[in-house]
């Protein structure tokens, strides 16, 4: 195919070219960096919590006024809970993952250091471990008398340095002592050593205060909490039990101490569902203006090329009737969009990279992974083809006779 | 001659009706997702109290230990209850609140309504008219029940249709977390966007329904909302008046900025003075930002809706390097009836009106259909889950800015092609023919 003579028509309709090729280039760069930000989304609603989500329910109970004895009254709950024909599982926790309520501390590896190592979630409640079903790597769980009670150790100092066992994530050990088993070592928590007894998969921390990099740093201690420390029951039991389960958890609360409001009976799904629907909800504004920008990019080459095609109708007409064929037409037709994209998309690769490092600067993106240039070009090339095929064939239409008349 | 002008362009844009419509769809699309996007950043980075924030501050100290220090570190966001306490009695500033925010179970007394949990603000007197808090009913609390702990509340206009079906229920009994109140006063709507004297619980979230003394909720115990950042011994639940323990919200009005500075100068003799009793460790280190700089520090527009409106930008500029070329091309294909009017006697300058004309009219369209586009758009918005969903409405500078933008684009997508159009010289196209 000749690619002169398009060279040279190009050349007479320079601005308009030019346009073309503008929008071509800020479209390919504008999909490519959404796309790349649609999927960062897709990712971040992936992240895995450790917990064994789908069998999970939480619900809220808090008393209205004093509690003659926050302890006994929880223990009342939790029996009551536990007698609910499915449930397989119930711990009163001071915090649920996906949720946005937590417990920070700062960790020390040595207790005279004057900076924190870092900062991480603290998770208490007996039972936790196995109501949440996270999956222990190493070590043990707490023994059922290791546990002390909150409402004690909160107000005695003395008290508080007996608490002396943690169980850790393996990510949190793998950042405090890179390379080494966590199990048996010691960490720092406002000057009182804490021994590592054991370590889970994952838990994640629940309101991923500090980032989704820190999201696995996460403590379990072996505190039992009350009615009047913590108001977040949960209950694993069967997925299709759930919704049961929870309807009779309510009532049984209820029934345990009508002076009290129920509230959040969710599934931990649910949770979730809720905790990423900003991201759900931008992943698909994104999606759908990528959508709109295609499309209008698409019709605008449509549009475009209708017009060269009427403009050009007389030198068509001469060029069938010097003997070019409909398929020769066709082509030119189609190389002079191919030309006219492949400018557009190499602009659009340096644009897009620019954006990219924008957001970089002030979104804390990462960098655009370099096999979405190839997959930007491909789609752009493609829409150019699809867009022109329509004008193109209508140019090939053009019978050799038009080169004889007037218009 | 505008009216002939306008009649030619309608039979102009008639000829090619596909092509019209994909132009001012184009232009459509990107005013449409422009401001959409520009009126929430514009709605969310707004002024809360518009000619009273530059007065507003709210000071911070630096009451931790050593543990951790680091020279030019920002001070706590937060201030202690012994800080707070004292630099409320000290009265310093020309008014001063100390306020937490709270949840308190709230028992109707009509059986109909079940218990429920009510978003409480536990203050002092000096919030409602320092932040010009609209009174419906009744009348703050004031100083003197600050000190009495007084079982006194305000209500806001909502729970109050809510209760008492918007009567005037000053002198009415409210039970909450078993303790009975007498409600002083009834709030006006009132929402502050952002919420920025507390932003612990969501910048844009909604005020509260029940305002307390904090001197009774603290004496009550009642639940907070909110964050607590400790050091040294750590959180008492008992005794948090006297725990190492940031969890009060101190805002201050300052009249003038001769007061501020003067302010400012006696938060570090108070440092230095609590620094000599040994209860503060560190150098001073005082901050008095005002309420702009307090929402800047805070950077409390989401990163999300900035990065939506710019990618609304780009988007509407695509939509007009599209309709431009559309335009061109279209202008350039009439070069002949445009060289038939030159040689007829039309100047350049009369064929390039002609042609703005047209292109004002595509703009126009657009943007009017963008306007349409662009309340779709925030309705939209308004159906999302965030916090400050409920807030993206059309104001009447954003109303203005869209016609702006409207009439500017299609000005601009008209220049360049009308500029090329008339440049034709009459006899050559004439020649072609």
């Amino acid at each position: 195919m000749d690619i002169l003579p398009i060279l040279s028509t190009l050349r007479r309709h320079k601005i308009t070219a030019l346009l073309l090729v503008l929008e071509i280039a800020l479209t390919c760069a504008i999909v490519c960096n959404a796309v790349f930000l649609i999927n960062q989304r897709l990712e971040r609603m992936k992240m895995a919590s450790g917990v064994a989500e789908h069998e999970l329910v939480q619900i809220q109970a808090f008393g209205i006024g004093d509690t003659a004895d926050a302890k006994a009254h929880a223990q009342e709950d939790l029996t009551a809970l536990r007698q609910i024909p499915g449930v397989k599982s119930v711990a009163l926790v001071n915090q649920v993952p996906f949720t946005n309520s937590s417990w920070n501390t700062s960790v020390k590896l040595d207790p005279k250091q004057n900076q924190a190592t870092l900062n991480a979630t603290q998770y208490f409640g007996e039972n936790l471990l196995q109501t949440f079903g996270t999956r222990l790597v190493a070590g043990r769980d707490f023994a059922p008398d290791e546990y002390l009670d909150m409402r004690l150790v909160a107000r005695d100092e003395k008290l508080a340095k007996k608490v002396v066992s943690v169980i850790i994530t393996r990510d949190l050990g793998q950042k405090l002592w890179p390379g080494q088993s966590a199990l048996g070592k010691t960490l720092y928590l406002g000057g009182d050593p804490m021994r590592v007894v054991g370590v889970v998969a994952g838990l994640i921390r629940p309101s991923l205060f500090g980032g989704d990099a820190t999201a696995q740093w996460s403590m379990v201690f072996p505190l039992r909490m009350d009615s009047d420390n913590a108001s977040r029951y949960v209950i694993r039991t069967a997925p299709q039990d759930r919704e049961r389960v929870l309807a009779a958890a309510a009532a049984t609360l209820r029934k345990n101490d009508p002076h009290r409001i129920i509230l959040e009976k969710k599934t931990l799904d649910d949770i979730r569902a809720d905790f990423f629907q900003d991201d759900r909800a931008m992943a698909g504004l994104l999606a759908g203006v990528c959508i709109a920008l295609l499309v209008v990019t698409a019709l605008g080459i449509v549009g475009l090329g209708s017009f060269w095609v009427a403009q050009r109708r007389r030198t068509i007409g001469v060029r069938r009737a010097l003997g070019a064929t409909r398929g020769s037409i066709l082509r030119y037709f189609q190389t002079e969009n191919f030309l006219l994209a492949t400018i557009g998309i190499a602009l659009g690769m340096v644009l897009a990279y620019g954006i990219n490092l924008f957001l970089m600067l002030h979104y804390e993106l990462p960098r655009l992974p370099a096999y979405y240039f190839p997959i930007g070009a491909i789609a752009l090339w493609l829409i150019g083809q699809v867009a022109v095929l329509g004008p193109a064939m209508r140019a090939a239409a053009v019978p050799p006779v038009v080169a004889t008349r007037s218009v | 001659m505008f009216g002939y002008y306008l009649d030619l362009a309608l039979r102009s844009l008639r000829r090619n009706k596909a092509l019209t419509a994909l132009m001012v769809l184009a232009i459509a699309l990107g005013i449409g997702a422009c401001m959409t996007t520009l009126t929430v950043l514009h709605v969310l980075s707004g002024d809360p109290l518009p000619g009273k924030s530059a007065q507003l501050y709210y000071p911070q100290l630096d009451p931790r230990d050593m543990d951790g220090y680091q020279p030019g570190e920002d001070p706590p966001v937060q201030v202690t209850w012994t800080d707070g306490m004292n630099l409320l009695r000290a009265g310093r500033a020309d008014r001063q609140a100390l306020m937490t925010g709270g949840a308190v179970p709230l028992q109707p007394a009509q059986s109909s309504i079940e218990p429920f949990f009510e978003n409480a603000r536990y203050t002092s007197a000096d919030f409602f008219p320092m932040f010009e808090v609209p009174i419906l009913y009744g009348r703050p609390w004031t100083a003197a029940d600050d000190e009495a702990h007084a079982r006194v509340a305000l209500i806001s206009r909502k729970l109050n249709d809510k209760l008492f079906q918007g009567r005037d229920s000053t002198g009415e009994t409210l039970r909450m977390n078993d303790v009975a109140f007498r409600i002083v006063g009834v709030l006006d709507s009132w929402r502050m966007t952002p919420h920025f004297y507390d932003l612990n619980n969501g910048s844009y979230a909604e005020d509260e329904g029940v305002y307390l003394p904090l001197t009774t909720a603290y004496e009550l115990k009642l639940g907070r909302n909110g964050s607590t950042d400790c050091w040294g011994k750590g959180s008492d639940p008992d005794h948090m008046d006297t725990a190492p323990c940031v969890w009060l919200q101190y805002w201050v009005q300052l009249d003038t900025p001769a007061k501020a500075a003067a302010y400012k100068q006696f938060l570090i003799h108070y440092s230095q003075e609590q620094k000599a009793l040994g209860r503060f460790q560190r150098p001073p280190n005082v901050r008095l930002p005002d309420v702009m700089g307090w929402l800047d520090y805070n950077k409390v527009v989401p990163g999300d809706v900035r990065l939506q409106a710019w990618l609304a930008l780009g988007f509407l500029l695509v939509c007009l390097v599209n309709t431009v070329g559309l335009m061109l091309a279209k202008f350039l294909r009439r070069s002949a009836e445009l060289g038939v009017r030159r040689a007829l006697g039309a100047s350049r300058r009369e064929v390039f009106m002609q042609l703005l004309v047209e292109s004002g009219v595509i703009g126009l369209t657009g943007g009017i259909a963008g306007l349409l586009l662009s309340l779709v758009g925030l309705w939209l918005v308004r159906k999302q889950p965030s916090d400050y969903a409920a807030l993206a409405h059309l104001d009447l500078p954003m109303l203005l800015a869209t016609f702006l933008l409207a009439v500017g684009a299609s000005l601009l997508a008209g220049l360049l092609p009308a500029w090329r159009a008339c440049q034709v010289t009459p006899a050559l196209q004439l020649k072609s023919n």
